[in-house]
């Protein structure tokens, strides 16, 4: 096949989004569903190796490259960006479907970048649209969006940083895997891990995903972290150090999951676990472990989305996050509670369900390469998964007790959307074939084998039987849970009471010096910058010549020595 | 033809200087704007000429009334000052449309011919600074646009607007005074006034008089820091940026500040740098101790500003700083970084303070509390603030972001890692003053007042809109921009000694 010109998927989401606006209602939608399907056939029209080239500061850039592993995550992120268009045909905040394409464009022109230069170019222009989707919710979102904000320009200040100094050392922008042997290379990692979720740097995801709108929220899901997670793949496999950040991930995840009481936020939470997972099996790196890595991410984009459109659903008709709120809705939302309880299967990795095929290849992997202790963590923390998102989410919102509320399922676009999703989560778990096809590395793993399985329902049903024997000490209260943002964002102690005691006295004296430090370091600066300080209100002349005398005093001084 | 291009030179400066004579004669508004706009639209087309000869044949060399440098004043062009030109006459001609009726709106009827007569003036003298070739000739132009500045400024709807002119005069007053006593010690010490000339002679001048060029050095700094506002010299701008008309605003933010750079750069590689080595004296890190002052300083000083207009001069006394921080380095990427920052800086600056003026043009306010939830009635400004606001933060796709890689890159060939930081550090606190106004201006709701007001008519629309978009095509295309500076730092360079 000849392919003379190579169309940029990323620059039809893109520009397409740019042109929403100007359309009426009826050819909006029609395009909402078109173009990532155009996307999704442009991505298979680009073929193996650099397609696009451009110049750009003196350097070659590599717009578009081809390979397995970027047309995998491609894919998904196209196959996601229609299911989210389908699913928010009736969001009538243009904005944020606007924002939602350029978003995942941005994506998909990050997993098909080349080089470090388009990386970094497509990764801010993330940055920037994520947060417009989070603050298209309205005005409750915007200090959440402007966290948000603040800690990616963080990420991108590190990843800048990092850059300038991997090209001024090396005198190359290919974006390659790297040996973790430099301080560029450390800053590099550390950009990309923010944008993963990873700890401590990790609450902007459960602080700023849940204050999004119903629908914002199932495109936030998908792309930011794994648009991490790809370049983790592509940029540090193998790196040891990713195995420990991983299952730090996981834990945290599965801890403040179990104490969350909003519906959303636990699953905000189980992002962060699971993309634990797909970190750790970086960190691994074989290639087994890069292949789980790798399909985890697929499958989990799929799930995670499919759980959060019925939440988002539930949120839609209800108006309701809390799971204290919540409840029983199975009665009049039945297909809503079953697509739910599709994406939990999924996500706890049940057989026959997406997760099982993708997360067994990367315990597997740890036991291949004999790595006990990581083994037996990955397989507690399945069991976690199972009791804070595969049961949690479903009871507390769809049974329990009775809320008394009867919504009736969402419209017909949503229904749709669920259906679809999870109609590829068990059409994965049960045919993984073409799956494995599109991975990275050949794939020499069966996930049903009778041990395997047999493990894992083992696993599933004693958690299973845990949770309910824990019942009452899992129900939820009205409780706010206490995470590292406090220290950045500093709001009052008063309101986070009923975290575990032993916990509340350590964090205090913590959190307490820290605020003490940061209310200090804030006073100073105001005390001088603000419109009365020092340095901003207007100087006298006499000042302003005094200073011009010292001035010159200094340059003479200075030149004489 | 050849008979107009071998006189290019002193057009620059003599087609705006006629045209502010002209101008004072008449009495409309709408006349004198109509002449002013013709004189400022073929400007760009002399600078433009002069910098593709100079790119193709190097510099070009102009004997004032036909008196042969050293003895008469030479007007030299090459490919540092043709790009000084090209952006100060750019900028002058692209945003002149807005001034029409932002002029009349904010200026009794009686003023207006006088305002464009001196803006006319002060586009004579800064094109002048940027043309010459003779360091006392240089002064005359300084003074000649400084004064012309005053009264711009001195024009303001504000009443402070006065005594911030006053001010202003005091303190450039000083700057001159200190630049003059530098160019009387390199008269005394060389007996030359014409810079290539200086240059030549000062690499002569014995080692016993070698504090006297120090001495030189030093006034001439500290003259043209005040000038360009450098931290700590920059407490005139502020409130002259406030309370000045906001076109003249623009025009000023975007080009005075400009040409006394283009000045110490001059000082600094083709006069001291040729004659001593500049390298090994402290003066470098002192600059870049100050650059890096005004960066997180007057940063942080924007973010707790309220005005507007205030904001955005702070935010140009940080910029400056990037600037300088070039001229500091003084390596090939770092001094390209600076340079390309002066064409940079000057867009995005304009283009925000067209912003803000359209913004007063229609809400009679630059207070950023009543300007809640504008975005929705002024779209089209609005989205032209939030993209070069963008620019200022340095978002890659921007002109900003080809400034502070070049910086970047620069700082990390001395091997200053911690710089780095301080140089993407400080455009995040860029974001903070950015993103609370766009917080502001989009995501509230609009007030009664700001309810109902809207985008302005397309003479200011239009010159806003072409800036934008030359904020973002910079940002990719930087054949013009970074192309030329980096042609300029290198053979700044390559004359030190």
């Amino acid at each position: 096949m000849i392919t003379d010109v190579v169309i940029p998927p990323a620059a039809v989401l893109i520009f397409g989004a740019l042109i929403l606006p100007l359309l009426s209602a009826r050819l909006r939608a029609f395009f909402l569903l078109v173009l990532p399907l155009v996307t999704l056939y442009f991505v298979w029209q680009v073929p193996d190796g650099t397609a696009l080239k451009a110049t750009y500061l003196g350097y070659e850039l590599a717009l578009v490259r081809g390979d397995a592993l970027s047309r995998l995550f491609a894919t998904v992120f196209a196959i996601m960006a229609f299911a989210g268009g389908l699913y928010a045909l009736n969001q009538n905040r243009t904005a944020e479907l606007v924002a939602a394409f350029c978003y995942a464009g941005s994506a998909i022109g990050v997993v098909f970048a080349g080089d470090l230069l388009t990386v970094f170019i497509f990764w801010e222009l993330m940055a920037i649209a994520s947060t417009l989707v989070v603050w298209s919710a309205g005005p409750s979102a915007r200090g959440a969006g402007l966290r948000y904000a603040a800690i990616h320009l963080l990420g991108g200040v590190l990843l800048m940083a990092g850059l300038v100094g991997e090209i001024a050392g090396t005198g190359s922008i290919a974006f390659t895997k790297f040996t973790l042997d430099s301080v560029p290379r450390g800053l590099i990692l550390a950009g990309f891990l923010i944008n993963a979720g990873a700890w401590p740097l990790s609450s902007w995801l459960p602080d700023a995903y849940p204050e999004s709108s119903w629908s914002g929220m199932v495109f936030l899901s998908a792309f930011t972290t794994k648009t991490a997670v790809y370049v983790l793949l592509r940029g540090f496999p193998g790196t040891e150090i990713l195995i420990y950040v991983g299952l730090f991930m996981v834990f945290y995840g599965i801890i403040y999951a179990i104490l969350e009481n909003d519906m959303r936020r636990i699953l905000a939470y189980s992002i962060v676990n699971q993309v634990g997972f797909m970190v750790t099996g970086i960190g691994l790196g074989t290639e087994m472990a890069l292949n789980g890595a790798a399909a985890h991410a697929f499958t989990h984009i799929i799930y995670k989305a499919l759980l959060l459109m019925s939440a988002g659903s539930v949120l839609y008709m209800t108006g309701k996050r809390k799971c204290t709120d919540l409840g029983g809705l199975f009665r009049t939302m039945p297909l809503t509670t079953i697509c739910g309880i599709v994406g939990a299967l999924s996500i706890s990795s049940f057989p026959l369900t997406s997760g099982f095929v993708s997360k067994s290849m990367i315990s597997e992997a740890a036991g291949i390469q004999q790595l006990a202790v990581v083994w037996y963590l990955l397989a507690a923390a399945s069991a976690g998964v199972f009791l804070h998102a595969g049961i949690k989410f479903p009871w507390f919102v769809f049974f329990q007790k009775d809320s008394g509320m009867r919504p009736p399922d969402p419209p017909w676009n949503m229904r749709a959307a669920m259906v679809l999703f999870a109609a590829l989560c068990i059409g994965i778990g049960v045919l993984p074939g073409p799956l494995y096809a599109l991975l990275p590395y050949p794939v020499d793993f069966v996930p049903y084998t009778g041990s395997h399985v047999v493990f894992y329902l083992q696993l599933l049903l004693f958690s299973g039987l845990a949770f309910f024997l824990m019942l009452n000490w899992l129900k939820r209260t009205l409780t706010i849970t206490l995470d590292v943002d406090w220290l950045y964002r500093r709001l009052g102690l008063a309101a986070a009471p009923s975290f575990d005691r032993f916990a509340e006295t350590a964090w205090t004296g913590v959190v307490a010096a820290t605020n003490r430090g940061a209310d200090g370091f804030l006073r100073v600066i105001q005390r001088h910058h603000s419109p009365a300080g020092i340095l901003a209100r207007t100087w006298q002349t006499g000042t302003m010549a005094f200073w011009t005398t010292i001035m010159l005093a200094a340059y003479l001084v200075l030149s004489y020595l | 033809m050849s008979a107009v291009r071998s006189q290019l030179p002193i057009l620059q400066v003599l087609v705006p200087l006629l045209g502010a004579v002209l101008v004072a004669f008449l009495r409309r508004g709408t006349s004198a704007f109509a002449l002013t706009l013709v004189v400022s639209w073929i400007l760009p087309f002399v600078a433009g000429a002069m910098l593709l000869q100079v790119l193709a044949t190097g510099p070009i060399s102009y004997a004032l009334g036909g008196w042969a440098p050293p003895i008469g004043i030479e007007y030299r062009v090459d490919v540092l000052n043709a790009m000084v030109l090209m952006l100060v006459s750019t900028v002058g001609a692209v945003i002149m449309p807005f001034a029409y009726r932002s002029v009349a709106f904010e200026l009794d009827d009686s003023k207006e011919a006088w305002f464009y007569s001196m803006y006319l003036l002060c586009l004579a003298g800064l094109l002048g600074v940027a043309v010459t070739g003779d360091a006392f000739n240089a002064f005359v132009f300084l003074e000649i646009s400084s004064l012309s500045t005053y009264v711009l400024i001195a024009m303001g709807p504000d009443r402070r607007a006065l005594l911030s002119a006053f001010q202003y005069l005091i303190m450039g007053t000083i700057g001159a005074t200190f630049y003059v006593i530098g160019v009387g010690f390199l008269y005394v010490l060389t007996g030359s006034l014409n810079m290539v000339d200086i240059a030549a002679r000062l690499a002569t001048v014995g080692p016993d008089q070698g504090q006297a060029v120090l001495t030189a050095l030093a006034f001439i700094t500290v003259g043209l820091s005040l000038k360009l506002a450098l931290f700590p010299l920059h407490a005139w701008l502020p409130n002259a940026y406030t309370y000045a008309p906001s076109w003249a605003t623009a025009f000023l933010a975007a080009t005075a500040t400009k040409v006394a750079i283009y000045l110490l750069v001059r000082y600094y590689f083709s006069i001291f740098g040729v004659a001593i080595d500049i390298r090994s004296l402290p003066i470098g890190d002192f600059i870049v101790g100050l650059s890096i002052a005004a960066m997180l300083v007057a940063s942080f000083v924007a973010v707790f500003e309220t005005n507007l207009k205030r904001m955005l001069a702070y935010s140009s006394v940080a910029q400056i700083g990037y600037i300088t921080l070039g001229i500091g380095l003084a390596n090939q990427a770092g001094l390209t970084g600076g340079l390309v920052h002066i064409v940079n800086h000057a867009l995005m600056k304009a283009a925000l303070f067209l912003a803000v003026g359209a913004m007063f043009y229609r809400a009679y306010t630059v207070e950023l509390k009543d300007l809640a939830g504008i975005g929705r009635k002024m779209p089209l400004t609005t989205a032209a603030f939030t993209i070069a606001g963008f620019g200022l933060v340095g978002t890659p796709g921007t002109a900003g972001f080809i400034s502070k890689w070049y910086l970047a890159v620069g700082a990390l060939d001395k091997g200053w890692w911690l710089l780095v930081f301080l140089i993407v550090g400080s455009s995040l606190i860029a974001l903070v003053y950015v993103g609370r106004v766009l917080e502001v201006v989009w995501l509230r709701e609009p007030s009664v007042e700001i309810a109902k007001v809207r985008d302005p008519p397309l003479s200011m629309m239009a010159p806003l809109i072409v800036l934008t978009i030359a904020t973002i095509y910079f940002g990719f295309d930087t054949e013009w921009t970074a192309g030329v500076a980096s042609t300029a730092a290198k053979s700044l360079l390559g004359g030190l000694r």
